[in-house]
């Protein structure tokens, strides 16, 4: 800004104009990188089409609908319902398993605890957020599947498929306890802290003010919560949800682990199955440079990549206002 | 309408009703509160299953042993065979998310000090926060494929060098988010007192904001490489893992958590006990940084 000012004495101006390089240097050496971010997003888009279109060129708009997944030499038929189904339905299913807990825990941070339990339990369910995906992968195949396995589907699994209407759900048709409940019930968990604290971030923006006033008329906790707390935050909890959403369905190594990786459409919550990230697990590294297979593989993760930029872009925006604060 | 209501809170029926309203109102009150207990419970639960889970069954080989050996084929029927270790593991974790730091953070730095120093209020500012934002949250298994496709199949072979690029690609975003963050925690009145002194704008940039912004920026270092520390689908696309110890930054290496997913679905009891240790060693390493971040934040207000 003040280059172009002008000084009587000959020394002070190219003082400053060795700042000035200085200054332009630094300047330019940020934006570049800025702009290094915006290219790798255009890059990661552009590469994954690109290594998509054999598979698009093959089978066209079919891809999308065909169930069909057979990388056997000679024929080959590539088909991604079965994947991108069990994407949507896991990570949908972890929301509704995921949603109702982190919101429970957001309201017992920021309204029911003792202000000296809130630092410790806030920093524990934070920490669940650092735990690596694989580490909810092995702990999900060895506890959480045998659990399912034994104490719900040989326990509770007449009982609850002989549920009128919606016993069809619970159907088992294999008994081995990795299914898509074992992916969502895993998936549910790691989103857990994400939701929860983005939501008591949310909750403990709303002035103080408005939280008395509703208190002062003889609201209880529960009506400030409903009818105050969450009006005012509401898009900002919607973003916090859709963040967690967005993260569900990226989920590839503790999905692997306890999906069971079968080709095949959920009927029921017990059945196996698998989502894009963890096919792409599975099958890539032993896939064929240049086949077919891969090209496949690719255009689910191109799917896989439109999917999770929609919905963390509508989470970002509709968090904005939080983050502007 | 207040004496509507006055006249007919004093008529016997509806204080009788109110009083239900009352009991109603605290019942829900106290079951919405006891969910919420029990919700936190859940949460710290899992928390504390996972962490028992993990030493019950990893301590028992967490020792020299696996510390100190290479992978070993299973010793399953015979038990003279000797047992297998993580070294060439935990080097590879060490080498690839080391190099992931070197190659992600000063890009990470440079894009936090654009957004925060030069880009306030900027289309193009708007624009590289955001996209690194949802770079932030995005699978990680497509920077791997991305990763495979640029670096992978051009050169016809998985290689560390590969899995470091994509650790660091996972780097950048959390270094631009803490950084920015950071930055913006300075007042402008130490800004304003730097460019009044005479110095120009980089000089103000490197020599005061950084350094005031230090142990923020140093805890946003950390927590990524407790991050990509635990990363295993970008590395299964890009180094692909090794059973031995490999110094070869253009061959495929281990790392710890690939050496994991392996032996946890080997199907041989005795390679999924050093697979728990693997385990275990990688979430108290993670844990541990974690904390340590924290500290480090907690300290410095």
């Amino acid at each position: 800004m003040s280059d172009s000012t002008t000084t009587p004495s000959g020394r002070l101006p190219r003082r400053r104009g060795a700042g000035s390089t200085g200054d332009i240097i630094f300047e330019w050496m940020c934006r570049s990188a800025g702009f290094l971010v915006l290219l790798l997003l255009g890059a990661i888009i552009v590469t994954l089409f690109i290594g998509a279109l054999p598979a698009f060129r093959e089978f066209g708009f079919d891809f999308l609908f065909s169930t069909k997944w057979d990388p056997v030499e000679g024929r080959e038929r590539f088909g991604g319902a079965v994947a991108i189904l069990g994407t949507l339905l896991s990570a949908i299913f972890a929301i509704i398993l995921a949603v109702p807990i982190a919101f429970g825990i957001a309201f017992f941070l920021t309204e029911l605890a003792p202000p000296w339990l809130r630092r410790p339990v806030g920093t524990a369910i934070e920490l669940l957020a650092a735990v690596p995906s694989i580490i909810f992968g092995m702990w999900g195949l060895f506890i959480v599947v045998p659990f399912i396995q034994r104490n719900i589907q040989l326990a509770w699994g007449e009982e609850l498929s002989a549920i009128p209407l919606i016993g069809f759900l619970f159907q088992s048709s294999n008994f081995a306890g990795t299914s898509i409940f074992a992916a969502a019930l895993v998936i549910s968990i790691m989103i857990l802290p994400f939701i929860a604290a983005t939501m008591r971030d949310v909750f403990d923006q709303v002035p103080a003010v408005y939280k008395e006033s509703a208190y002062g008329l003889g609201a209880t906790r529960w009506e400030v919560v409903s009818k105050v707390v969450i009006p005012y935050t509401r898009i900002s909890v919607v973003g916090g949800i859709m963040l967690g959403l967005g993260r569900a369905l990226g989920e590839t190594m503790a999905v692997t682990f306890v999906i069971g990786n079968a080709n095949r459409m959920v009927g029921s919550v017990f059945d196996a199955t698998t989502t894009i990230a963890s096919v792409i697990a599975m099958e890539f590294p032993e896939s064929l440079s240049g086949s077919l297979q891969q090209s496949a593989l690719l255009a689910l993760g191109f799917i896989l990549f439109i999917i999770s930029f929609i919905v963390l872009a509508t989470s970002r925006y509709l968090l904005r206002s939080r983050l502007k604060a | 309408m207040s004496a509507t209501t006055a006249s007919r809170a004093f008529q016997p029926k509806d204080v009788a009703a109110s009083r239900a309203l009352g009991r109603r109102r605290r019942l829900v009150d106290q079951l919405v509160r006891v969910f919420c207990i029990i919700a936190t419970i859940i949460g710290l639960f899992f928390l504390s299953s996972i962490m028992v889970t993990l030493v019950w069954r990893g301590i028992a080989t967490l020792d020299w042993v696996t510390l100190s050996r290479e992978f070993q084929p299973t010793a399953y029927g015979d038990p003279d065979a000797p047992r297998g270790g993580l070294l060439h593991a935990i080097l590879g974790t060490l080498v690839q998310s080391g190099m992931g730091i070197v190659i992600g953070t000063p890009i990470g730095i440079l894009v936090g000090t654009y957004l925060s120093e030069y880009a306030r209020g900027s289309r193009f500012g708007d624009a590289v926060r955001f996209v690194s934002d949802v770079l932030l949250s995005a699978p990680s298994v497509l920077v791997g494929l991305f990763v495979y496709q640029i670096l992978v199949q051009p050169v016809g072979g998985f290689s560390g060098i590969a899995g470091a690029v994509a650790l660091s690609i996972l780097v950048i975003p959390v270094v631009v988010r803490t950084t920015e963050d950071m930055l913006q925690l300075i007042p402008n009145t130490l800004r304003e007192a730097v460019v009044a002194l005479g110095a120009p704008k980089w000089k103000m940039v490197t020599l005061v904001c950084y350094r005031a912004a230090l142990s923020g920026m140093v805890t946003g270092v950390l927590l990524a490489f407790a991050r990509i520390a635990g990363e295993t689908a970008p590395l299964l696309l890009t180094s692909f893992g090794n059973n031995v110890i490999s110094w070869n930054l253009f061959g495929a290496m281990g790392s710890l958590p690939i050496s994991i997913y392996q032996q946890a679905n080997s199907g041989f009891p005795d390679l999924i006990q050093v697979a728990w240790t693997g385990a275990l060693l990688i979430t108290l390493g993670v844990l541990a940084i974690n904390i340590a971040a924290r500290i480090l934040v907690a300290r410095r207000k």
